[in-house]
């Protein structure tokens, strides 16, 4: 039978009490790459653009990701946003499109900057 | 009522999460936590929501989290909810026990119920996405009738859901609510109210989450789903504070039949009911019919 080495085992225990996680955007990489169809903004819909006050915002209410911001006009973080295409189903003025991403310009550029865990 | 702008815009839960694109489950996540805000310490056993926290070193959680095994979300909440008080510091942070609805209404079921019990401090919140996600839509006793799920996978479930909600009352809580991720801002305020009801024992919250692999349905429709849930009256919003029950504002006026819409509304959308036939659906009518009976007799109860 193999001895017990308890220095070993308490600097294990240490380590597993010890172990935590550092928080970051992007824990599982740039989500972005996800997207099959991606959600773009018509101005000239859009409440909150119209009146140039925060009247509505549901785009921002809604995303599951947090990926769209209460600003006016409401901006898209590309690089997380996973195009489930809820805000575009909730704006009450159909002022959100998805549009396939093979037509959007930036997709090769997502896909370049792809990355997991470690570049996060 | 509070306008969408004057919400905190603060994110709790950051960006680029492992959870399905259009989780419903997130969405109240991400909602609940900007209600408990930066002195929160969150307990999660085995869920799509510890998967959410991420499986290495990093996290897009901004407040601690304590993820713990399958049966003990309710015990690890007691645990910390003990530990604050052995120190003097439970009145400076929100412990809150956040278990899936198979966590909750089955292997947790002993932890949560021992801890309302003994009026352990925190708040317990079942994030009901109706089975078993996390390992691949099995059935769960939350999952409701007529349900395909991997392991009911040809006639569906056999039997209504269990009545978590009435175990609950019957532990005496101080208080309850049920809430559903397509309504952020009254699930936001129920979490308030809990957080703001320390020293009160457990107070529970259940949320129904729409989950697009588990349902059944296209991912851009989940807020869509959620909010069906609560149009066609299967899932009333309301709270039961020391003992009275309140209709929330945001369903109340589902308690009237003629307003609310047909129960297939919900069911023929997703790919889990398909295979449901009049029969089924007259079991659904019947379930909704009976769960509104209950709160209005409740209703009249507490008027009296
Ligand atoms: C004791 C034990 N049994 C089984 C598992 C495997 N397991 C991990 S998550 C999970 C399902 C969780 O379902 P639920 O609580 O409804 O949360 P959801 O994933 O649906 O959010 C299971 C069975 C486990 N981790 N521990
Ligand atoms: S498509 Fe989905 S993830 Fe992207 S911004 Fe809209 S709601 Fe958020
Ligand atoms: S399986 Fe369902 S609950 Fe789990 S992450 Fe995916 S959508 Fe959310
Ligand atoms: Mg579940």
């Amino acid at each position: 039978m193999t001895p017990r080495n308890e220095q070993y085992e308490r600097w294990i225990a240490q380590k597993i009490l010890a172990a935590r996680q550092t928080t970051t955007i992007g824990e599982a990489g740039k989500t972005g790459t996800w997207r099959t169809i991606r959600p773009v903004l018509i101005p000239e819909k859009c409440l909150v653009v119209k009146s140039g006050k925060p009247t509505c915002h549901k785009c921002w209410l809604y995303c599951p990701e947090a990926t769209v911001s209460r600003s006016i006009p409401p901006v898209f973080d590309y690089d997380y946003c996973k195009g489930c295409g809820i805000c575009a189903t909730e704006c009450p003025t159909e002022a959100i499109q998805m549009v396939p991403e093979k037509e959007a310009p930036s997709c090769a550029e997502t896909i370049a900057n792809a990355g997991g865990n470690a570049d996060a | 009522m509070v306008k969408i702008s004057e919400y905190p815009e603060e994110e709790f839960i950051l960006p680029g999460t492992r959870l399905c694109a259009g989780c419903g489950l997130q969405l109240a996540y991400r909602w609940a936590l900007k209600a408990f805000g930066h002195d929160t310490i969150v307990t999660l056993p085995a869920s799509c929501s510890v998967v959410a926290g991420g499986v290495g070193g990093y996290s897009p959680l901004k407040i601690p989290a304590v993820y713990d095994c399958f049966e003990t979300g309710a015990s690890t909440a007691s645990g910390l909810a003990g530990a604050l008080k052995a120190k003097g510091r439970e009145k400076t942070k929100t412990v809150v026990a956040w278990v899936g609805d198979g966590g909750t209404y089955d292997i947790g079921l002993q932890a949560l119920s021992a801890a309302a019990e003994r009026g352990d401090d925190f708040v317990y919140i079942c994030a009901n996405n109706q089975a078993y996600m996390n390992t691949g839509i099995q059935r769960s006793s939350a999952s409701p009738y007529g349900a395909r799920t991997t392991t009911t996978p040809i006639l569906g479930k056999k039997e209504i859901s269990k009545n978590m909600l009435k175990i609950m009352d019957a532990h005496g809580l101080s208080y309850m609510a049920t809430a559903s991720a397509a309504y952020p801002q009254d699930l936001f305020e129920k979490c308030q109210k809990a957080k703001e009801m320390q020293g009160q024992g457990v107070r529970y919250i259940e949320i129904l989450c729409s989950c697009p692999p588990g349902w059944g349905y296209g991912v851009e429709n989940s807020v869509k789903m959620a909010r069906l849930a609560v149009e066609t009256g299967y899932w009333p919003l309301w709270e039961r504070i020391h003992g009275r029950i309140t209709l929330s504002k945001a369903g109340s006026k589902f308690i009237d039949p003629e307003k609310r819409k047909p129960i297939t509304d919900f069911l023929t959308p997703q790919v889990r009911f398909k295979h449901l036939k009049q029969d089924a659906i007259s079991v659904w009518e019947n379930y909704i019919a009976g769960v509104w009976k209950e709160i209005q007799k409740e209703l009249d109860e507490t008027n009296q």
